[in-house]
């Protein structure tokens, strides 16, 4: 199987997650884009380990440390998130513009 | 075309389909369906790659609770439906930069790696990641533990009623 394909997949759904965090505005949405960008790094890295084929398997334990990563970001992104629609009624990112100016 | 290939062009089209559909989906739990499809053919991907564990670790983290964490969200944060209310108007842009980032990525993927071809005959067992993970990487596991344990006691205390 060739790699540049699998690495094509990869750079596709990492695109399309870039797409999804700056052109959707519900905070959740956000998130799911966000998940879609982990993904395919996870590809690379499955893809470079069974490449290289290496007997210590580090393109997987990299991928696993990436899923662990991606579960807490996760959690406290939605934590954050209901945070905000409590005191502000809103998961509109546009409208949530405290920090800004 | 040889069995791998085929089975690769199905995943391919599934996983590009079905994440193209979660960030223009104007349903936010269609949204989360599709995005059901698009980790579980990932998943797909990591097995054709030989990487059982982490296949099935995909499909029972991300499919399993994060999908739903995400359902959760949604549900708590009565998502409003259709396009204006989800969308920014000014998506042109976000395309350009989306197919910029592809068409440079992919350019530099096949200028580096166009010829190379991954070995399929080799799976790596679930018996050599855990040797690995606790004997070199032993350390990275621990700090990632401590991550999980913070990100655990965080989110209760941003998520409760006080």
């Amino acid at each position: 199987m060739n790699l540049a394909w699998v690495l094509t997949l990869g750079a596709l759904l990492f695109s399309i997650g870039i797409y999804g965090v700056i052109s959707r505005r519900n905070a959740v949405l956000v998130l799911m884009s966000i998940e879609l960008m982990l993904n395919a790094v996870n590809i690379n890295l499955i893809a470079f380990g069974s490449y290289f084929g290496d007997q210590a398997a580090v393109g997987q334990i990299f991928a696993l440390f990436v899923i662990a990563v991606a579960a807490g970001e996760v959690g406290i992104g939605l934590a954050i998130v209901l945070m905000i629609f409590r005191n502000r009624e809103t998961v509109n990112l546009d409208e949530v513009d405290l920090l800004k100016w | 075309m040889s069995g791998h290939e085929v089975i690769f062009a199905i995943v391919f089209a599934v996983a590009g389909v079905a994440g193209a559909l979660v960030v223009s989906s104007r349903n936010v739990v269609h949204a989360a369906l599709f995005l059901v499809a698009a980790l579980g053919s990932i998943a797909g991907l990591f097995l054709l790659l030989g990487a059982e564990f982490i296949g099935w670790t995909q499909i029972l983290i991300y499919v399993g609770a994060i999908v739903v964490l995400l359902l959760f969200g949604i549900m708590l944060t009565k998502a409003p439906m259709g396009r204006m209310a989800l969308d920014n108007p000014k998506r042109g842009m976000a395309f350009i930069v989306a197919a910029g980032t592809f068409g440079g990525l992919t350019w530099l993927i096949w200028d580096a790696f166009g010829e190379k071809e991954i070995p399929l005959n080799t799976a790596v067992r679930t018996a050599d990641i855990g040797r690995s993970m606790f004997d070199r990487f032993v350390l990275p596991f621990e700090a990632i533990s401590v991550l999980l344990l913070a990100a655990l006691v965080g989110a209760i205390v941003l998520a409760r009623k006080d």
